[in-house]
């Protein structure tokens, strides 16, 4: 649900880099999103299409980049790839993980004109 | 709706508010224009505007790739921020309560009220799509409320938060609970700036509610058991709903209560109160620290 939000956060934060950088539309977005970090990606897309109708990035494609997701297990004392919040350490088993990577949820790259 | 400010589709008022305009705080963040009133007054309710951001295409020139690396979420965060360090100056202790609709959080925040509000500064902020019901029931036990309509958003965000501080006299050294609305998903993403993060979960829901909303269960730091007066009704399974929260989140602390019995609830203001003082007391260590810092140069 609150991927529309986000979409709307994607739009500000294309407007204000519009005047630093000095852009007047956005034709591609790559985004990082990590299995963790509470994004559909296809209603993000969805949304994505909705919200940029009358905006700099209007018709923009969207690419999302899909990062993997790791913890640092406090059994193994080392990071091991996860998938879920609630998955296991993949080598002993312990749910005494603490995630490190896959939260995350930024624009990498623009391709702008 | 926007993350920053709530415009757009949403339609978000916070009570009390008494200006239309969209001037009475900085907007100078947007690079968007707003060709709409986007806080709307209606009697004490206040209601954040609605209608898209606008931008215009101007000249086409030739395409570039631009690097810019920018988490999305960069402007609620920088919100919660100057609210975290808003409710430090004051030393005010937050606490942002998710949970499912209906597992009980205004009938515990009543009956939590009820208990601490002799001794100790008290304010609520209370989010629902509709209605001011809940911060009338809350103002039913003396303590101000704010009631923040967030139309059809799903989650309250630290832009509305910070505009519902606005209301508020004198808090300081005070708890404020903030009510969020009733869903598991959303809120989990939107920092308001609490110290903590609390789930309540009803014994009248399924004991695997960690394991299916994992980012709630993630981001608190307390889980509270609430209606477990019912327990001999049901087959809820106590261990297995704490083993299953302690999966998605080895640190979180459980309590088991009813608000309407009263059970546990002992046990709940006594976490209130240590963490309370738990986080002045690191002010006042840093603070120290910063102090000695500065003697060190004289």
């Amino acid at each position: 649900m609150h991927e529309m939000s986000i979409a709307e956060g994607i739009i500000q934060v294309l407007e204000e880099q519009a005047t630093e950088q000095s852009y007047q539309k956005v034709k591609t977005v790559w985004l990082e999103i990590g299995p963790l970090a509470m994004i559909e990606t296809e209603a993000l897309s969805f949304c994505f299409e909705a919200v940029t109708r009358d905006t700099l990035a209007e018709r923009a494609t969207l690419h999302i980049i899909n990062t993997t997701g790791e913890a640092f297990c406090m059994q193994c004392l080392k990071n091991v790839p996860i998938s879920q919040r609630y998955d296991s350490c993949p080598e002993c088993g312990s749910h005494q993980l603490q995630v490190v990577a896959g939260d995350e949820m930024r624009i990498k790259e623009l391709e702008v004109e | 709706m926007c993350t920053v400010c709530g415009c757009s589709e949403g339609n978000v008022r916070i009570e009390g508010e008494l200006s239309h305009s969209h001037e009475h705080h900085s907007h100078d963040h947007h690079t968007h224009s707003h060709d709409h009133d986007v806080i709307d007054e209606q009697g004490d309710n206040l209601h954040f505007g609605k209608g898209p951001a606008h931008a215009h295409v101007a000249g086409m020139s030739q395409s570039r790739m631009v690097q810019i690396e920018q988490d999305i979420l960069v402007k609620n965060d920088r919100y919660a921020a100057i609210n975290r360090a808003r409710f430090e100056a004051q030393s005010l202790f937050v606490l942002n309560l998710v949970s499912s609709p209906g597992s009980g959080k205004t009938t515990l925040l009543t009956e939590t009220i009820n208990r601490i509000k002799s001794e100790r500064k008290v304010a609520v902020i209370e989010g629902d799509q509709q209605t001011a019901n809940d911060a009338d029931r809350i103002r039913e036990t003396g303590v101000p409320a704010i009631q923040v309509n967030t139309g059809k958003g799903c989650h309250l965000d630290a832009h509305m938060v910070g505009h519902a501080m606005d209301k508020f006299t004198d808090l300081e050294g005070g708890i404020l609970f903030i009510e969020n609305v009733g869903n598991l998903v959303c809120p989990a993403a939107f920092d308001l700036g609490e110290a903590h993060k609390v789930a309540i979960l009803s014994v009248t829901e399924g004991e695997d509610k960690p394991l299916k909303y994992p980012d709630m269960f993630h981001a608190a730091e307390l889980m509270i058991l609430n209606k477990v007066d019912l327990l001999p009704h049901l087959s809820f399974d106590v261990e297995k709903c704490i083993e299953f929260a302690r999966q998605v989140n080895p640190e979180i602390k459980v309590i088991q209560l009813s608000a309407t019995s009263g059970e546990g609830m002992s046990e709940w203001i006594e976490w209130l109160d240590q963490n309370r003082k738990g986080m002045i007391q690191n002010r006042i260590d840093q603070l120290a620290a910063e102090m000695n810092k500065f003697k060190a140069l004289i």
